[in-house]
C-alpha cells in the first residue's frame, strides 16, 4: 500500500485546517495515489501535444474526443490493468476491458471497438515459463469473456514477450466509440441542487485500494492482494451502455461519469471539482451487497459497473424510467452544491468534508531527479560472436522458420480467433491486418487503429525508441491508406523514484512529444502505469500507443499477395543499417539470443513522405496487397505476405551482409504488389521517396536472393506452418 | 416483408440482423422488446446472437421465460417463420421449438472465425432460394455451440431432412458437422453461424443472405398463393 508520505499528509492537514479522519485519510490516499494523481509523471507530460483542428476534447476528461467530419465525432481511451492482471488474470483482464468501455460510453459514445496490447514473460522460460502460460491464457479468456458478452468487437493489438515482464505482465486495452456531436457529456456536476444519481452494480467490498495497489512494486506479499481486484459482469455492463445511452437521449441529464479507479470518491470529487461545486451524498442511501460496510469501504470500494450521474432537477423520473426499463438500481444518493465540498455523509452524520478542487487538482506534484542516463542493460559495440557470425554461411531457411516460429513474430490467431472481432458488422479489416479498420455506419468515412509499443528499441534508447514508435503506429495506419489524426498513450514503466527509470519516463516522453507534433498526431488522454517491478527488477521502458486515422470507406487493401506475376516493390527502399543498429531486432534476439546497440535509424522527414506515397499508391487502387516491414525486416514480411498461397522471386543487392539486408528493422519500408509499378514509381518520386522493383509475385514459393546468392528459398506451406502452429504448440499441455 | 428482431436484455447482435434485413436486403424490420406479450404486424421473427439474460446459467435457459418467448411459441405454432441465430438459435432449443442442445465447444474456447457451411437441403424457407450442395461462407462466434441430440432424434433429423447446413470444417465439435436445422413443420429455423455478418462483401462476405433472400421468396410466394386462393374463394 503506498500510504500518503509525510510531506503530504501536512499537505492534507492544510488544506482541511485540521486532522484527517479515517476515511479522509483514505479519500487523499487514492486520489492521491500516483494511477489516480500522476504525481510523478505530470510535469513531464504537459509536453505532450494535445491539440488540433480535429480535437473535441483533449486530456483531462474520461476519454479525447476527435471530430471525424459530418458532424460525426470519436472517442477514444488506453488505459492499463496490469497489477490486476497478474494476481488474477481472468478477472483482471476483464475489469480493464470493462473499465475503458465506460470511460468511453460515459461520454456519450457507443464503443466500436476494442483492441489490446500484451505483454508476458517467455511462454517457454525455465523458470516462470508455466506460470507466464496461465497468465496468458487467464488474460485472453478474461477479455474474450468480457467484450464478446457487451458486444464490442476485439479487432486487433498485440502481444510480444520479453524476461522483464515475467513478473510484471502488462494488459493496456484500447477502446474506441462513435457518435454525433450533439451526443457529448461531460463529467460534470452543474446545477447546485440538481440530484446526484447511483446508476449500475450494487457496491461491495472487492477492489478497495486497488488504484494504490497500482501505484506500488509487487513484493511476496502482493499475493495476498487478490481482494483487491474486482469481479466483472460483462451482461451489466451491457445493460448499463443500453441504459445511459437511452438516458442520455431523454435530456434530463446534465454530467455523468463512471466509477472507475477510486469508486465513488474519484467520481464525486472529479465531476464536483470540474464543475466548480460541491457534491453532498449520503452513504446510507447507496445500494450495497454486503452488511456493515463501513464510509472507508464504501467511499473506496471499486465495485464494477457503476456510473454516477446528474440529473436536471425535476426530471429524476425520466432518468429512472430508463434504468428500471433494463432492470438497473437508480437511486438519488445526493445533490449539487454550491460550497466546492464533498461532503459525505452517513445516515445524516458527516463522515468526510473535503473541498473538490483541492482533493481532485492539488495532489502534490513531484519533479523526481532523472538527470542521469536511462537504465540499459546492454553494451553498445556487437558481441564478438556476432562479427565473426557474419563471415559464416548461415542457413537462412532455418533462421526466418526460427523468426517466424518465434512468439513475438508467430501468428496470435489462438488469441485473437477467441475474441468475437465482427459483432456490430463493422469490422472490415480485423486482427492480423498492419491495422484494424472498422467503418462508421450512416456515413461513408471509417476509422483505422493501430495501437504498438517496441520495449525492446525503447530500452536501448527510450527517446529513438518513442519516435519509432509513432513513426510505425502512423505508418500502419498509412500502409491501409488511412490518415493519422490523434493518439493516446499508455506509459508502463518501473519505479519512478528511481533517477534512471524516471530518466527513462521523461526520455520517452520527449520523444513521443517531438514526433506526434511532427507526425501531427496530438494525444488526446492517455494513462501512466508506474512502479512495475517485481522484486526490485523493472520492466523495461514500454510505451504503448494507440494512434486512429480516417479513411473513406471502401474494400480493404491486405497484406497477402493476391495474384502471381505481379511486380513486388517495395517503397521507401531497401534502407540502411548498421551492426550498432542491428542490435534491437527480431534476428538479434530470436536467432542469436542476445541485445546490443542502439535502435534503427529514423528520419522523419523520408518517413512522412514514405507515407504520404504510400496512402496515394493505396487509395488510388495501385496496390493488390501492402504490408509495413517491421520486427523480423524484408525477409519476415515477404514471408508474411506469402502466407495465402501467393509467395514470390525476390532479387535484391546491396553492400549490407546478408543478416543485415534480410533482417535489419529499418522504418519507412512499405511492401506492394502491384500490376502497375510505373505508377508507383511515378507517385514514388513525386513524394522525392525511393520504389524498388525487387521481384515478382509467383506460386507456392518464397525465394530471396541478395547480391545473386539464394538466401531464401521455402515451399509457402511450410512458412506457413511454422507461423501459424507456433504459438498453439508454445501453450500445449506437453510444456505444462 | 416485416421483420421482427427480438432484443433480450444481453443480446448484441440485434442490431446487425435489424440492419441485415434492412440496410442490405432492403426490407422492413423492427424491434420487440422481450417483455413484449405479442409480436405486433410482423411477418418473421429473427432471435438474434448474443448472451440472453447474460447467459449465465446456461444460455438460453433464462431466455426461454420471458414474455416474447410465449409469442414467439404461438406464432411459430401458426406457421409463421422464426430464425434463430446462434444465441437464438440456443434460446429456441431450450424453449423446446427446436430438438437437441448446444454444448461446449469442443476446445472449450470462444471461436470466431468465417467458416464454410455446405447446403443440405434446398427444401425449406430458409434455404430455397440456394442450390443443394451450395458451399457458403459465414462467420461463426461462441462459446457453446456444439450441437448434440440423441440417436433417436438424430435419425429423424436426417429422415425428415431437417438438416439444413453442415459445417466443412467443423469449428466447435457438433454431431454429424450440424451447423442448422429446422423444425417438423420446416418454419423454425436455428443455425450457430451468423448470417446478418455476411451479408455485405464489404464485411468480409455476402454468403448469408441468401438466407434471407429464401424467406423473403418464400414468403411472396406464399402470400401470392394465399392471394389468388382469396381470388378463386371470391370467384
Amino acid at each position: 500500500m503506498s500510504d500518503l508520505t509525510a510531506p503530504e499528509l501536512d499537505k492534507v492537514r492544510a488544506i482541511l485546517k485540521r486532522e484527517p479522519n479515517e476515511t479522509e485519510t483514505g479519500i487523499f490516499t487514492v486520489m492521491w495515489s500516483e494511477h489516480c494523481s500522476y504525481k510523478s509523471s505530470r510535469l513531464h507530460l504537459k509536453k505532450l501535444p494535445t491539440r488540433s483542428d480535429r480535437v473535441l476534447v483533449g486530456p483531462g476528461e474520461n476519454a479525447g474526443i476527435i471530430d471525424i467530419g459530418d458532424n460525426w465525432a470519436i472517442a477514444f481511451k488506453i488505459e492499463s490493468h496490469n497489477h490486476p492482471s497478474f494476481i488474477e488474470p481472468f478477472q483482471g483482464a476483464a475489469t480493464g476491458v470493462g473499465g475503458i468501455l465506460r470511460d468511453i460510453f460515459t461520454m456519450g459514445a457507443r464503443p466500436l471497438a476494442v483492441m489490446d496490447a500484451l505483454r508476458f514473460g517467455p511462454l517457454d522460460d525455465p523458470v516462470a515459463g508455466s506460470r507466464n502460460r496461465r497468465i496468458l491464457e487467464g488474460v485472453v479468456g478474461g477479455i474474450a469473456h468480457y467484450g464478446n458478452c457487451f458486444g464490442v468487437p476485439t479487432v486487433g493489438g498485440e502481444c510480444v514477450f520479453e524476461p522483464c515482464y515475467n513478473g510484471n505482465p502488462l494488459v493496456n486495452v484500447f477502446a474506441l466509440g462513435v457518435f454525433r456531436h450533439g451526443e457529448i457529456f461531460f463529467g460534470r456536476a452543474t446545477g447546485v441542487g440538481n440530484p446526484v444519481i447511483y446508476v449500475g452494480a450494487k457496491t461491495g467490498r472487492d477492489g478497495i485500494h486497488g488504484a494504490s495497489m497500482a501505484s506500488s512494486e509487487f513484493t511476496e506479499e502482493s499475493k495476498q492482494k487478490r481482494p483487491n481486484v474486482q469481479v466483472g459482469d460483462p451482461f451489466m455492463e451491457k445493460l448499463l451502455l443500453e441504459a445511459c445511452l437511452e438516458a442520455m437521449h431523454t435530456g434530463a441529464i446534465v454530467g455523468i461519469q463512471d466509477m472507475g479507479a477510486a469508486g465513488l470518491t474519484c467520481s464525486t470529487c472529479e465531476m464536483g471539482s470540474r464543475a466548480g461545486t460541491g457534491v453532498e451524498i449520503d452513504l446510507a442511501l447507496v445500494p450495497q451487497r454486503e452488511t456493515g460496510m463501513t464510509p472507508y469501504e464504501i467511499m473506496l470500494s471499486e465495485s464494477q459497473e457503476r456510473m454516477l450521474l446528474v440529473a436536471a432537477s425535476g426530471r429524476e423520473q425520466e432518468v429512472f424510467a430508463v434504468f428500471k426499463k433494463w432492470g438497473l438500481d437508480a437511486v438519488t444518493i445526493g445533490r449539487v452544491t454550491d460550497d466546492g465540498m464533498l461532503r459525505v455523509k452517513d445516515r445524516g452524520v458527516v463522515v468526510a468534508e473535503i473541498p473538490n478542487r483541492e482533493l481532485a487538482d492539488e495532489a502534490p506534484l513531484y519533479d523526481r531527479p532523472h538527470g542521469v542516463a536511462p537504465y540499459r542493460p546492454a553494451p553498445i559495440e556487437p558481441p564478438a560472436s556476432f562479427t565473426a557470425f557474419t563471415r559464416e554461411k548461415r542457413n537462412f531457411n532455418a533462421d526466418l522458420e526460427t523468426l517466424l516460429s518465434s512468439g513475438d513474430l508467430c501468428s496470435k490467431r489462438w488469441i485473437w480467433q477467441q475474441y468475437d472481432y465482427m459483432v456490430r458488422t463493422n469490422t472490415i479489416s480485423g486482427p492480423g491486418g498492419d491495422a484494424a479498420i472498422v467503418r462508421i455506419k450512416d456515413t461513408d468515412t471509417s476509422v483505422a487503429m493501430s495501437l504498438d509499443g517496441n520495449s525492446r528499441y525503447c530500452v536501448l534508447s527510450p527517446r529513438e525508441g518513442a519516435r519509432l514508435l509513432v513513426a510505425e503506429c502512423c505508418r500502419n495506419l498509412s500502409t491501409v491508406g488511412a490518415t493519422p489524426v490523434a493518439a493516446t498513450n499508455n506509459l508502463n514503466f518501473g519505479n519512478p523514484e528511481r533517477p534512471e527509470i524516471m530518466a527513462q519516463l521523461v526520455e520517452t516522453i520527449e520523444g513521443l512529444a517531438e514526433a506526434c507534433r511532427f507526425f501531427d498526431t496530438p494525444i488526446t488522454g492517455g494513462n501512466v502505469s508506474l512502479y512495475n517491478e517485481t522484486l526490485g527488477e523493472a520492466i523495461w521502458p514500454t510505451p504503448v500507443l494507440g494512434i486512429v486515422g480516417l479513411m473513406k470507406t471502401a474494400p480493404p487493401v491486405t497484406i497477402p499477395f493476391k495474384n502471381e506475376g505481379r511486380t513486388v516493390m517495395l517503397v521507401g527502399g531497401l534502407g540502411s543499417c548498421d551492426e550498432i543498429r542491428f542490435g534491437g531486432t527480431q534476428y538479434a534476439k530470436t536467432v542469436l539470443r542476445t541485445l546490443w546497440g542502439l535502435p534503427p535509424a529514423l528520419d522523419m522527414d523520408y518517413e512522412k513522405r514514405v507515407q504520404t506515397a504510400i496512402r496515394k499508391v493505396v487509395n488510388e487502387g495501385h496496390a493488390e496487397s501492402a504490408h509495413d516491414v517491421g520486427g523480423g525486416g524484408l525477409a519476415v514480411a515477404l514471408a508474411e505476405c506469402s502466407m495465402h498461397g501467393i509467395g514470390a522471386a525476390i532479387e535484391i543487392s546491396s553492400d549490407l551482409h546478408f543478416e543485415l539486408a534480410l533482417f535489419h528493422e529499418g522504418p519507412s519500408r512499405i511492401l506492394v504488389s502491384t500490376p502497375a509499378p510505373e505508377t508507383v514509381e511515378r507517385i514514388a518520386r513525386e513524394n522525392n521517396v525511393e520504389a524498388l522493383r525487387i521481384g515478382v509475385t509467383m506460386k507456392e514459393r518464397l525465394r530471396i536472393d541478395h547480391n545473386a546468392v539464394t538466401c531464401i528459398d521455402s515451399p509457402l506451406d511450410r512458412l506457413r506452418g511454422v507461423f501459424e502452429h507456433a504459438l498453439e504448440d508454445q501453450l500445449a499441455p506437453q510444456h505444462a | 416483408m416485416r421483420f421482427g428482431v427480438v432484443v433480450f436484455p444481453g443480446s448484441n447482435c440485434d442490431h446487425d440482423a435489424w440492419y441485415a434485413v434492412s440496410h442490405n436486403l432492403g426490407h422492413s424490420a423492427e424491434f420487440i422488446w422481450h417483455d413484449s406479450v405479442t409480436l405486433g404486424e410482423i411477418d418473421a421473427v429473427i432471435l438474434p446472437g448474443g448472451f440472453a439474460y447474460g447467459d449465465y446459467l446456461r444460455c438460453g435457459a433464462i431466455a426461454k421465460f420471458s414474455p416474447v418467448m410465449k409469442a414467439v411459441r404461438e406464432f411459430a405454432a401458426r406457421g409463421g417463420l422464426v430464425l434463430g441465430i446462434c444465441n437464438g438459435f440456443q434460446v429456441l432449443v431450450e424453449s423446446g421449438l427446436l430438438p437437441g442442445a448446444l454444448l461446449r465447444n469442443r476446445e472449450l474456447k470462444f471461436v470466431c472465425r468465417p467458416v464454410t457451411v455446405r447446403v443440405e437441403t434446398a427444401k425449406t424457407p430458409f434455404t430455397c432460394q440456394a442450390r443443394l450442395g451450395q458451399r457458403l461462407t459465414i462467420p461463426v462466434a461462441h462459446g457453446e455451440g456444439c450441437y448434440f441430440a440423441d440417436d433417436g432424434t438424430l435419425a429423424a433429423l436426417n429422415r425428415q431432412d431437417r438438416i439444413l447446413l453442415r459445417y466443412v470444417d467443423n469449428p466447435n465439435g457438433s454431431l454429424d458437422d450440424i451447423a442448422g436445422i429446422c423444425s417438423e413443420g420446416r418454419n423454425v429455423m436455428g443455425m450457430m453461424p451468423h448470417p446478418e455478418r455476411a451479408a455485405d462483401q464489404l464485411v468480409g462476405s455476402a454468403d448469408g443472405r441468401v438466407i434471407f433472400e429464401s424467406m423473403i421468396h418464400f414468403f411472396a410466394a406464399k402470400s401470392r398463393g394465399a392471394a389468388s386462393e382469396r381470388a378463386t374463394v371470391h370467384a
